[in-house]
């Protein structure tokens, strides 16, 4: 009996279930289990209702102001698309953010489907991977959801024109477009920081509200402590820091600064975050 | 660690959540080939120990091999050929019970999507579902999720299956039915491991079995070996006194019961030994010229043994 009295490594486990081998089937069920839930399709139309809103609200009442690009919505409905992310990108975009990241392992595990994933062996590191690719998908698919739908409602209610950037230049609809798009891409990226940290909160808890939550709360204080001025010292290094600096697309030419700078950013937390997230399911117990 | 013929096997096997302990020191020997009874009043510690086996959860001490190899350590090489259904089935319940398999097929790693559809389709018609396979599992009834999670065991083809109280929620008809299943499984080689908490709901499907109580082994073997090798005989004859000398003379103390007869027959008692055969007695007892209206040997069901080495019921919790 000398052998139970040795406590049992863990040793292996992570290098027997790290190998990420044929992982295509399992992103497209991925990717088909998150649009074939209805809670996507209801996330996606309140993103898709807020250009709607704006357009017909500046519509109605035939005035501008308000947030930024509002007032120029009324002159081209370009800017329905522009106005309508920057409305977004502080609450309503982090917050269906939080419920697909927050919800990965968590609910997985609230469904009691986790371990039979795991038995099947899908591999814990394998998920995490696939889970990520799916937050990072619904990231792209919502800031583009909000983008794409504002320039639609804008062509549709208000006269579109050539644009004139922030730097003073004028471009063609189409070149406005192209440069919407790719603040489409921006918001997407600047939001994987906030994915990353959503997931590691999932993998904590079995209850999937509960890392839901606690995720769109980290992107509001980190959103508050980056407009305290006092400490300044932390802001550079805030996942919430670039949210903002999409403007940077509407120059011409085009700065590419804050988009590196704000991919880099990302890129540390979804390395920070993720190496947690491993790091903590890989040794979990699953009980649920 | 040996392979010697075993499925599964545990030196030790040890869980505290935090210091409770829920599983200790078990010496687990699954036999490869056998329907193997991991029996035990709820709370005793099977799902915790099949949680361990699946490499779900850590053993806090102890070791565990299954077919053959060491667990956790060789999960990835171990889990496909094992399937199983751990503490009730779990689904999205928005999807449809074929889309459910389709995905858990997806999730294991080398299998060929070309072949999905037919696994599934194979798993489904095995448990029987394939009229509610386009249903959204939200709408199932418990029993029809039972079945789809042990579809989800049969997906591949598996050397081991481990099936955590399979028949709860079935009726006596899906009970059947799973009984049935797991003996067709097992005539095909496959190992099966199922835990109850119901001795008599399994008892007659079982090869071997353990016996759990507050997270220790009670008794565990073959199941003439956990049941005993002494048997009850029970005659029903007119000539009690010529049938308890017949009996006497083969090594039997026999007695004779007053008070259960029908008509002029008495019942006459005895412990029958292993090493007696139930048949040479009537032969006997024919031959001395005792009627014999009835014979019956009666084997202690486990529970009633469970009773004898616990002293205590079998339905009490901890
Ligand atoms: N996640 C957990 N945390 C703490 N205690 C647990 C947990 N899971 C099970 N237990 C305890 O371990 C013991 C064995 O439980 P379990 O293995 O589920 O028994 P069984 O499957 O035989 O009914 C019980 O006393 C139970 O309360
Ligand atoms: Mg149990």
């Amino acid at each position: 009996m000398s052998n139970a009295e040795v406590p049992a490594a863990d040793h292996g486990r992570a290098s027997s279930t790290a190998r990420p081998r044929g992982i295509g089937a399992l992103l497209l069920s991925e990717f088909a289990l998150l649009f074939r839930r209805r809670r996507t399709w209801a996330l996606l139309s309140a993103l898709a209702a807020i250009p709607v809103l704006l357009a017909v609200a500046v519509r109605l009442s035939g005035e501008g102001g308000g947030p930024s690009f509002v007032g120029e919505i009324a002159g081209n409905g370009l800017f329905t698309g522009f106005a309508a992310i920057t409305v977004a990108v502080p609450l309503f975009l982090p917050l269906t953010i939080g419920v697909v990241a927050g919800d990965s392992t968590a609910g997985e595990a609230s469904l009691g489907t986790l371990r039979y994933l795991l038995i099947t062996p899908v591999g814990r590191i394998r998920l995490l991977l696939v889970k990520f690719a799916a937050a990072a998908l619904f990231c792209l698919t919502a800031a583009l959801t909000v983008m794409v739908v504002g320039i639609l409602i804008g062509l549709a209610l208000f006269p579109v024109g050539p644009v004139t950037l922030l730097s003073g230049t004028q471009v063609p609809v189409i070149d406005a477009i192209a440069r919407a798009l790719l603040i489409a891409v921006y918001v997407a990226v600047s939001l994987l920081g906030l994915s990353a940290i959503g997931l590691f909160i999932s993998t904590l808890t079995d209850v999937p509200v509960g890392a839901m939550a606690a995720t769109v709360v980290l992107s509001i204080t980190s959103q508050i402590l980056g407009s305290l001025s006092q400490l300044s010292a932390i802001h550079p290094y805030l996942f919430t820091t670039h949210w903002f600096g999409f403007g940077d697309l509407l120059r011409d030419p085009i700065s590419w600064t804050s988009f590196g700078e704000n991919a880099l950013l990302q890129f540390g937390y979804v390395v920070v975050f993720g190496s947690l997230a491993m790091g903590r399911f890989v040794t979990r117990d699953i009980l649920s | 660690m040996t392979t010697s013929g075993l499925a599964v096997e545990t030196r030790g096997l040890t869980k505290r959540f935090g210091r409770h302990e829920a599983v200790s020191s078990l010496d687990l020997d699954v036999p490869t080939g056998s329907v193997f009874g991991f029996l035990g009043p709820n709370g005793s510690g099977k799902t915790t120990t099949i949680r361990m086996l699946l490499a779900l959860a850590a053993p806090t001490a102890g070791t565990i091999s299954v077919l053959g190899s060491e667990m956790p350590s060789r999960s990835a090489d171990v889990l496909p050929r094992v399937g199983a259904l751990v503490e009730g089935p779990g689904f999205y319940p928005f999807l449809s019970g074929e889309a459910n398999l389709t995905r858990f097929d997806a999730a294991e790693p080398g299998t060929s999507s070309r072949t999905r559809e037919g696994r599934v389709a194979d798993a489904l018609a095995r448990v029987g579902l394939p009229a509610a396979a386009r249903k959204k599992v939200g709408s199932y009834s418990l029993g029809m999720k039972q079945r789809l999670g042990i579809a989800v065991a049969l997906l591949s083809p598996r050397d081991l299956i481990v099936l955590d109280e399979p028949t709860n929620g079935l009726d006596p008809q899906g009970t059947r039915e799973v009984r049935a299943l797991i003996r067709g499984l097992n005539a095909d080689g496959t190992t099966v491991l199922v835990s109850s908490h119901l001795l008599a709901e399994i008892e007659q499907l079982c090869s071997h079995a353990a016996i759990m109580r507050t997270g220790r082994l009670v008794a565990q073997g073959g199941l003439d070996e956990l049941r005993g090798t002494t048997a009850a005989f029970e005659l029903e004859t007119p000539d009690a006194e010529r049938a308890v000398g017949v009996l006497a003379r083969h090594g039997l103390a026999a007695l004779v019961t007053d008070d259960v007869h029908v008509g002029d027959g008495r019942r006459v008692d005895a412990a029958l030994p292993g090493d007696v055969l139930s048949e040479d007695l009537v032969s006997a007892l024919v031959a001395a010229d005792v009627r014999v209206r009835g014979v019956a040997v009666r084997r202690p069901s486990l529970e009633e043994c469970f009773v004898e080495l616990t002293g205590e019921g079998f339905d009490v919790e901890r």
